[in-house]
């Protein structure tokens, strides 16, 4: 494999699967041209006139739609840990002795082990999504047959739209549908909130599929996936397993190290003068993230503070600033807990937004951008401020990137992380693997205080007088290596073999992952 | 002759355990020393986990022997202390210790006065807690040996409070440890007072003999180690005969630096249930109040152990500080902001004694040596109680 080293110094190979890479050139320096890919023209009259697209099962979806081997299947990831259609799908597939799929989906979850023998036996040639859990740890390995492409949410709809990546067949699990294939994820028994991942899926796939576990008489409202876009339906017992689809609420964390994180964080947000009337937040549903909130609702209730509009994942506690009138709109994404899913089904003003909105590079424009602040997380952030939210310090493949990449534009973009977890330090010399250049990375706000990118004047200026405990990053790090007892040594990878690699926004390859001895 | 096999274990293992490890030794006759490590960090410090072992084998003088360690990213400090005590518990006449070096940042020390507002309970032989309790600025940490710690594991907390108090930095935190009752706690001394702790906490105190008998024997070891540092103690009153004695005790020892109250124990002794209005304990709580004023050391009031009901706590406070106690334990870190918040002077209080205080300081520039405010003479306590608040006042952020 040729590895050539990127503008940000990382080595990585030139083509992967039999496709040619771009290096990444650094950020905002590339942009395809050219125009968007296009689906084929199909006619109406190929479709039944009553509008019943029913066929009688999976294998017989599959058949119809043309399935060969080495074809491209994408699946989205909104039943989350709940899904049991992708493998029903793959067990599908390996009954009609299907080979060397380029398994396609919005994300991973560790119930997707099941796949792990259709990957050793041949059915799935490699994956390009994310590789959680023991997928990562197969991946990692070395022991899938292709090499592994993780992208972002943004990245896999720039995939899509600029073509470097073509899907034969999108399998869309709808929690409801209706024969014709209008599908919505806001209702029936597996009601997992949106199914916005899946929008690109179905307007450039070359056959749809839509499959439901409750099939209602046409129409099904609101049609998130539009019938015009589906060629069959097919109909199943369940999804899924309900409880995993969504978890019934979100609990804030009990870790006081946590806690006082997001106090931080909360504090961070009202000093450097982020948290204005009007201003916007990126919401998300991590155990600091749900924190920072509360602690941020009770500094805006003192200042008297309204936010414009909070960008979900919705929780309860997003719910309860709307209806207190604390925030005007939320812009939902996706929804994390029940009350989420009740209120974006009653409000006017909690939208059901298509998460292309803020993660589209090829966009006229971004919401991720235009977002006051975002607060994340990622498992290792280096000295220059360069994050990794893939792999762990012991270079295995754990977590997929989901919108993370995308959200690093927002104006101030906020890691919130401990600076160790047990022995594992966060804050190291360098990331296993990188994720995130450090450029669009503003500060890091851990248990032992918050370290401001250096670029960032205007923030450390900000807090010239604050008490919040503002710290240079590298003595940070020394630290936390004096108190795990010296530097982590590096893990033992085989640089000839890369198993996975990872995109950046815009398509071009940011950095490797390598083969774990 | 052929040697039996002998096996001692040490630590903790399981999904839900963290931050800690566990450790089975087994006596071999031959073979030398066979170790088996498996590591959460085994990529990042396995290395260095092994070499810890490999080197602590041959300080005690381990030749044969196999060590199973399963380790669930235990900082350095936990398995030191983890693998000296299978190594006592298979080898009681061992008596040499393995000591860490001690981390710079903890060699400071404490005062008399120090402030007192909160202290955090830490369990003695929960190691994942003491690294980052010092970040939630409690005036105080105890690492306990006493109640939190299993009966069985007496030992095992010895050593690791022992290695918590060479290593972990409690970024500038007074440092105290509560030790067993007496006679029992007379044996844990040793394993404290040569690493600079400030504070020892004497619990169910009952007369000043406990209290000189604690001194005697920090005293002892403090010329052994040539520690230099002042030691203070806090006697706990916890009965119906500690009160009685609780002025005897506060005076016992020119190193008693505060006086507390334990009230679970106390209601159980006079043979009633400890309430949330606390009826109950008034009269103990103010004979300690008032023994500690006599005796000129810090009135110390009881923990509060609801951590979900934090306004409950605030209330405890006020009420506890309108009684003229200086402080409250605390056993979740979130209790602290709150108790410190509680005990800080009122904006009247401020005023009140930015008046005095500045009214005596005119005095002191003139030469006067009675000092008034308006039409009213100024007593020196009233002067100093001033002081504190301002002093107070400040550290609160006022």
């Amino acid at each position: 494999m040729n590895l050539v080293k990127n503008a940000a110094g990382r080595l990585v190979p030139t083509k992967v699967n039999g496709q040619q890479q771009i290096p990444f050139q650094g950020i905002n320096k590339y942009k395809p041209l050219g125009s968007k890919a296009k689906p084929p023209i199909r006619t109406c009259i190929d479709y039944p006139e009553d509008g019943n697209k029913v066929v009688k099962n999976l294998k017989e979806a599959l058949r119809k739609a043309g399935l060969k081997d080495g074809m491209t299947i994408s699946t989205h990831h909104h039943l989350r840990n709940g899904d049991i259609v992708t493998n029903l799908l793959f067990d599908t597939i390996k009954e009609m002795k299907i080979k060397n799929i380029r398994w396609f989906p919005s994300a991973s979850f560790p119930v997707h082990s099941h796949l792990i023998k259709y990957l050793e036996d041949g059915t799935i040639h490699h994956i390009e999504g994310s590789m959680n859990g023991p997928l990562g740890k197969f991946t990692s390995e070395g022991k899938m047959k292709g090499v592994g492409v993780l992208r972002s949410h943004g990245g896999r709809y720039q995939s899509i739209q600029d073509g470097e990546v073509h899907i034969d067949i999108a399998v869309i699990a709808a929690p409801t549908s209706d024969p014709f294939g209008n599908a919505t994820g806001d209702q029936g028994k597996s009601a997992c909130g949106l199914l916005g991942f899946a929008l690109a899926d179905s307007e450039y796939a070359d056959k749809v599929i839509v499959v439901t576990d409750n099939l209602i008489p046409f129409p099904c409202v609101p049609w998130q996936i539009q019938g015009n876009n589906v060629d069959y339906v097919v109909q199943v017992d369940s999804l899924g397993d309900p409880a995993k689809i969504v978890s019934g609420t979100t609990e804030v964390t009990k870790s006081p190290d946590r806690l006082l994180i997001a106090e931080y964080v909360a504090q961070f947000l009202d000093e450097t003068g982020i948290m204005k009337d009007g201003f916007s937040l990126q919401a998300g549903a991590g155990g600091i993230n749900l924190a920072f909130l509360l602690f941020l609702k009770e500094k805006m209730k003192q200042k008297n503070v309204k936010a414009r509009f909070m960008r979900g994942g919705s929780t309860k506690y997003l719910v309860e600033m709307l209806e207190e009138g604390l925030i005007d709109y939320i812009l939902d994404g996706q929804t994390f807990d029940l009350e989420g899913v009740r209120s974006m089904r009653e409000n006017h003003n909690h939208v059901n937004t298509n998460p292309f909105t803020s993660y589209n590079f090829h966009g006229k424009g971004n919401f991720a951008s235009m977002v006051d602040s975002v607060v994340l997380g990622a498992t290792e952030v280096d000295v220059n401020f360069n994050a990794n939210v893939v792999t762990h310090s012991d270079g295995y493949l754990l977590h997929g990137i989901g919108g993370w990449q995308n959200c690093l534009y927002s104006k101030c973009t906020i890691l919130a992380i401990p600076s160790f977890r047990d022995r594992i330090p966060v804050i190291v010399d360098e990331v296993t693997t990188l994720c995130g250049p450090g450029e669009l990375i503003d500060v890091i706000i851990t248990e032992r205080g918050i370290c401001i990118n250096p670029k960032r004047k205007d923030l450390l200026k900000a807090l010239e007088n604050s008490n919040l405990p503002i710290r240079n990053i590298k003595e940070l790090k020394k630290e936390i290596n004096e108190i795990c007892g010296g530097k982590p040594a590096k893990p033992k990878l085989n640089k000839n073999n890369v198993v996975a690699i990872i995109k950046w926004v815009d398509g071009t390859v940011l950095d490797s992952v390598f083969e774990v001895r | 002759m052929k040697i039996k096999s002998v096996k001692s274990s040490a630590g903790q293992r399981g999904e839900l355990v963290r931050s800690d490890c566990y450790f089975e030794l087994t006596k071999k006759s031959s073979g030398g020393i066979k170790l088996k490590l498996k590591s959460k960090v085994e990529s990042m410090y396995g290395e260095s986990i092994k070499n810890m072992i490999l080197d602590m084998s041959k300080f005690f003088g381990l030749k044969n022997a196999e060590i199973l360690c399963e380790d669930s990213g235990a900082l350095p400090f936990v398995i030191a202390a983890r693998f000296e005590l299978a190594v006592k518990r298979l080898h009681p006449e061992i008596t040499k210790e393995y000591l860490l070096p001690i981390n710079k940042k903890n060699l400071y020390s404490t005062t008399k006065d120090h402030l007192r507002r909160s202290r955090l309970y830490l369990p003695g032989n929960e190691p994942k807690f003491f690294v980052n309790a010092g970040l939630h600025n409690p005036d105080a940490v105890i690492l306990d040996l006493e109640d939190s710690v299993a009966p069985t594991e007496k030992d095992a907390a010895q050593l690791l409070v022992r290695n918590a108090l060479c290593s972990v930095d409690f970024y500038g935190c007074e440092r105290m440890v509560r030790i067993n009752q007496l006679p029992k706690g007379l044996n844990d001394l040793k394993f404290i007072v040569p690493h600079n702790v400030h504070v020892i906490l004497i619990p169910k105190c009952e007369s000043a003999e406990q209290v000189k008998q604690v001194d005697a024997e920090v005293q002892k070891l403090k010329k052994k180690h040539k520690v230099t540092n002042e030691i203070y103690y806090m006697p706990i009153i916890e009965s119906a005969l500690g009160v009685i004695k609780s002025y005897e005790i506060a005076s016992a020892s020119k190193h008693v630096c505060a006086l507390s109250i334990g009230l679970e124990d106390y209601t159980a002794d006079i043979g009633t249930q400890k309430t949330n209005e606390g009826k109950e304990s008034l009269f103990a709580r103010q004979m300690v109040v008032n023994a500690s004023r006599a005796a000129g050391v810090q009135p110390i009031d009881s923990v509060f152990s609801d951590v979900s009901d934090m306004e409950a706590l605030r209330q405890s406070v006020i009420e506890a500080k309108s009684l003229g106690f200086e402080g409250k334990g605390c056993i979740h870190p979130r209790q602290i902001e709150v108790i410190h918040e509680a005990f800080a002077p009122t904006t009247e209080e401020i005023e009140k004694a930015k008046k005095i205080v500045e009214a005596f300081n005119e005095a002191e520039k003139k030469g006067l040596s009675v000092v008034s405010l308006g039409s009213k003479m100024i007593d020196p306590p009233v002067v100093k109680r001033a002081q504190k608040i301002l002093q107070l006042s400040s550290i609160n952020g006022h």
